[in-house]
């Protein structure tokens, strides 16, 4: 575990260093909210074991309502991301609401289509522009004082939701909701049979997953300063459960490196290799599904455990 | 103009007929689906990528061999049935003992595949496929002139369709099939090569999907992406019909094309999501579809 | 252990090299953002770059003892994919002018990106108006033609052939909604109705509802406001639906690329405004043929125009002396434009460059007689009338008194 500690320190180095180092910030704050996202993602996916099929509709709704709120009345950022993050909640709960009813394949299939009538709503109303998207969304002051318009000062008020959204997510796994959402995970009827009102658990951490991912995509509004019809989606849904599946669903840092990975490999091949990004994803998640089936990390992780323990074979 | 709530009749007809051309891809795309998912418990999520690839098929074949459509008819779905079988024996074998999640997510990252590969070599804006001369011309109805080509589509996807539904509730092979659904162990212990039905099966469905990618090249562009728009659709359409009922996906999918074109004469910017809507419905009310047998 | 340390370690420099600097040291960095694989791919797309790459060799390939650099990238039809890219150039690639391609709705979102970052923005492919309107920048310039000048040119055409009713099938994103209000107006303005509208997906694979509709309102002309293979799949649509006996279709938008992919039997009578035509003057006509020896298609008017576009902003970046944006952009503004594209063409105070149009009829099969020889001149606007008065509508260009 000390090394676990160690890496982290390194990693937090890293990303503090990372303007000194000549990256470019932009790239790095789009990583950031893709792995918030993530993140968000996978606490549904791999602490609930509840396979959502259309969680681009809370990031997306949020980035609508916060870009919204800023360009057409003005507000201040930190009020925006908030009035974001609420929609996102507030949406979460109506989906949950009706998803929670059933599960597994059923319930994908409920988040699929409330995500595309969500979806519909962000093409017609009138103050989402359509498919021109919400153009020109400034960055504002933060708390009145710190100019987001610079990119480094975004970058590290971005790296600090980040790292609070993270400590928060590992926070919530391990307290006495997080085990009985293993639960619940692990055996259900088990712990119906424990006196755990399941569906109460359920769309708590399905509202927790909605509210996160909209804090990451109110963020994502403001770093790119547009937010169009592609943040809500099938396709940008589709691209978090590759992103969890290949880092690994069930760990912490999984979303993240998976997030990393998907995101250098658009941004590096599709220069070089042009349109054959979305094939060679599919091909990786593929090989995910196969054989890496808890991920590189999730793989990482228990080889790790294998090499501690004496195995008898 | 006889009009109906101010709406001319014309209209109302004209929409309702092109539905029912839509309704009947739904409806033949759902059915493969249905028995996909009735046997292997398998939700195919690369069934769009499927009828992509007869399209291609079809229109590759015309343009570097030189099949006429007609010959296409047979060979495209054959050509694809067996990639399909392929991956079932490759790929989806694989996952079968597992939760069914996973086998919906190696559908889902083959059809990126497919999709991502289609792309990339033939562009994303589609080619098109010309209509077969003995099916050219239009016919008119009176409200409005319906290609020749259209109707040609509806009445092969109703023949197709109802004649898969009779071999599967009505002959011995759809017995042999039906039990396998029901139980496959015992079918299994009664000399029946039970992974063989299972492969024939699923080149079975996707074939009916490359057929009706076959069918839909000279009425849309054919494009790398025809299928993923489709697919979502053609899910929602299983779900409402009932995830195991071969009868319940073919009305599903013809009713609710014909839905769909009704829904473009009053609110048309709606059609895209009236079925999502109705899906969301069914799951919340009756969540075994409504011809649905679990 | 080793393995995850590696493989983080591995990761980081990934990121590190995606994200890194790249810097191009005292070069002239051109870039081109365009629709290079999706409806509107012919119209510019990969042959526009080659006519982008022939500018820069008939300049010499350097400016100010400048290399010239050209990047480009696939917009993909997505506002976020152009700004993204744009913004990377402009902030690690010290990006110099960009070439803005099809899309109208991209094409704006890349404008805020030019006023933010401040470089010059040649808009080539995108037709929206609003883009030296509503949505002008100190630095956009909206070189080939516009929504308006369309509008002024093919409107005003068939309605006085007697196309009095308009309906029209608009493609549901920026573009297609400003060329249907600047045809609206057009009509309206010569005695004409317009009975409504239905709009369409962009790349909607299927048409025939929407044309159902189209025909249901009982209008005269069917006006076209798309472009790229929607135009062409949606006139075969009204063809096969027999909308073409009762309807008059007006081709709002259409390139050289289009009527080839009908052919003149299925386009022939077809009515459509364009700002460069190969087969018009000897310098066309050279350039057309260079252009052919190396494409095997004659170039589009985006095509002719992006080659114009490239070696005007050259020419000006000589003449002030420098890459500075502002200084350009004022010399640019000074400038008489003088090659085979326009004769006499200047830069408005929004950003639009005023140059002749032409209102072409299609040949039918008969009157063809050599490949590429499609359209006989009906009319030839002269700048001001095609692109109309300023508006008033861009804060940098107050109407005049």
């Amino acid at each position: 575990m000390r090394l676990t500690t160690v890496l982290y320190a390194l990693l937090g180095l890293f990303a503090l260093c990372v303007p000194l180092l000549g990256i470019y910030p932009v790239f790095m704050m789009q990583l950031l909210c893709v792995a918030m996202f993530a993140c968000a993602f996978n606490l549904l996916l791999g602490f609930g074991r509840m396979l959502s099929f259309g969680h681009a509709a809370f990031f997306g709704s949020a980035a609508y309502a916060t870009g919204w709120l800023v360009t057409a009345h003005e507000w201040g950022p930190g009020a925006a991301i908030l009035a974001g993050v609420a929609v996102a909640a507030l949406l979460g709960l109506a989906v949950g609401m009706l998803a929670i009813r059933r599960q597994g394949i059923y319930f994908a299939m409920i988040t699929l289509a409330l995500a595309q009538l969500v979806y519909f709503v962000c093409l017609e109303a009138p103050f989402t522009g359509g498919e021109n998207g919400l153009q020109g969304v400034p960055r504002g002051e933060l708390l009145g004082f710190l100019p987001l318009k610079s990119d480094l000062v975004l970058y590290y008020v971005v790296l600090a939701v980040f790292v609070a959204v993270y400590l928060f997510i590992h926070r919530v796994v391990h307290s006495p909701f997080g085990q009985v959402l293993k639960a619940i995970r692990e055996n259900e009827p088990r712990a119906t049979s424990l006196g755990y009102e399941i569906n109460r658990y359920k769309l708590l951490a399905f509202v927790l997953s909605a509210t996160l991912a909209g804090l990451a995509g109110s963020l994502k509004a403001l770093v790119f300063g547009f937010v169009t019809l592609t943040d809500v989606d099938q396709s940008t849904s589709g691209e978090v459960i590759l992103m969890t599946l290949l880092g690994g669903t069930g760990t912490f840092f999984g979303p993240v490196l998976g997030a990393a990975v998907v995101v250098t490999l658009r941004q590096y091949l599709s220069d070089l290799v042009g349109g054959w990004v979305i094939a060679i994803i599919g091909v990786i998640f593929v090989a995910c599904v196969l054989s890496f089936r808890s991920g590189v990390v999730g793989e990482l992780a228990a080889w790790q455990l294998r090499r501690q323990k004496p195995s008898p074979h | 103009m006889t009009t109906v709530f101010g709406i001319p009749v014309a209209v109302i007809l004209g929409q309702l007929t092109l539905g029912l051309v839509n309704g009947s891809f739904y409806a033949m795309l759902s059915l493969g689906l249905a028995v996909i998912f009735g046997l292997m418990r398998v939700v195919n999520f690369a069934h769009g990528a499927f009828y992509t690839l007869g399209a291609f098929a079809a229109l590759l074949g015309l343009q570097w061999l030189g099949i006429n459509y007609w010959a296409s008819l047979v060979l495209a779905p054959v050509a694809v049935g067996l990639v399909g079988i392929v991956v079932e024996r490759l790929l989806l074998r694989r996952v079968y003992g597992l939760d069914p999640l996973y086998g919906l997510l190696l559908t889902f990252g083959l059809a990126l595949i497919c999709e991502g590969s289609l792309h990339q070599v033939f562009g994303a804006s589609g080619q098109s496929y010309p209509v077969p001369p003995a099916l050219a011309g239009a016919v008119n109805l009176g409200f409005m002139f319906l290609p020749l080509y259209r109707a040609w589509v509806i009445a092969i996807s109703l023949v197709v369709c109802f004649s898969t539904w009779f071999v599967i509730e009505r002959t011995r092979l759809g017995a042999t099939l039906r039990a396998a659904t029901e139980n496959a162990p015992l079918l299994q212990a009664f000399g029946v090569n039970v992974p063989l039905l299972v492969a024939a099966t699923y080149g079975g469905g996707v074939a009916l999907a490359a057929l009706a990618g076959v069918l839909a090249s000279p009425i849309v562009l054919v494009n790398a992406h025809m299928g993923s728009s489709l697919v979502i659709v053609v899910f929602a359409v299983v779900v409402i019909g009932g995830m195991g009922s071969i009868f319940g996906s073919i009305v599903s999918g013809l009713v609710l094309g014909v839905v769909e074109g009704f829904t473009k004469v009053i609110y048309p910017e709606a059609s895209n999501v009236v079925v999502f809507l109705i899906m969301a419905l069914v799951l919340v009310l009756r969540p075994t579809g409504l011809f649905g047998r679990e | 252990m080793k393995l995850r340390m590696l493989t983080l370690a591995a990761l980081a420099g990934l990121v590190a090299a995606a994200g890194g600097q790249a810097l191009a040291a005292d070069e002239v960095v051109i870039g081109d953002i365009d629709d290079m694989s999706g409806v509107y791919a012919d119209v510019e797309g990969a042959a526009g770059v080659e006519a982008i790459r022939m500018a820069i060799a008939d300049f010499g390939g350097t400016v100010l003892g400048r290399k010239i650099t050209l990047l480009t990238a696939d917009h993909q039809n997505k506002p976020d994919i152009g700004a993204a890219k744009f913004r990377e150039w402009a902030d690690q690639n010290g990006l110099n002018l960009l070439l803005g391609g099809s899309n109208s709705g991209v094409n704006i979102a890349m404008s805020k990106v030019a006023s933010a970052k401040k470089v010059p923005f040649f808009v080539i492919g995108a037709a929206g108006a609003s883009l030296t309107n509503e949505d002008c920048t100190a630095y956009t310039v909206h070189y080939v033609y516009d929504t308006t000048s369309l509008a002024n040119g093919t409107a005003t055409a068939m309605v006085a052939a007697g196309g009095k009713t308009w309906f029209y099938l608009t493609a549901d994103y920026a573009f297609g909604t400003q060329l249907q209000n600047a045809a609206s107006k057009v009509v309206e303005a010569h005695g004409g109705k317009n009975l409504g509208a239905v709009r369409v997906p962009l790349g909607a694979a299927d048409f025939s509802s929407f044309l159902l509709q189209a025909q249901a309102s009982g209008a005269q002309v069917l006006g076209l406001s798309n472009a790229g293979t929607d135009f062409s799949n949606s006139l075969k649509a009204a063809n096969e639906f027999g909308i073409t006996k009762t309807m008059k279709p007006a081709a709002l938008l259409a390139f050289d690329t289009d009527i080839n992919s009908l052919g003149l039997q299925t386009a022939q009578g077809l009515t459509l405004t364009t700002g460069f035509y190969w087969d018009l003057t000897p310098e066309t006509r050279a350039f057309g043929k260079r252009f052919f020896a190396k494409i095997n298609r004659m170039p589009t008017m985006d095509q002719a125009g992006v080659y114009s576009a490239t070696l005007t902003y050259l020419k000006a970046v000589k003449a002030a002396g420098t890459t500075d944006a502002d200084k350009v952009m004022a010399e640019l503004k000074k400038t008489r434009i003088n090659d085979m594209f326009a004769k006499d063409g200047y830069i408005r105070a929004d950003g639009v460059m005023v140059h002749e149009m032409y209102v072409m009829q299609v040949k039918t099969p008969q009157e063809s007689k050599y490949p590429w020889d499609f359209y006989k001149v009906v009319k030839r606007m002269p700048g001001e009338e095609a692109f109309g008065p300023i508006t008033g509508l861009c804060p940098l260009a107050p109407a005049p008194k």
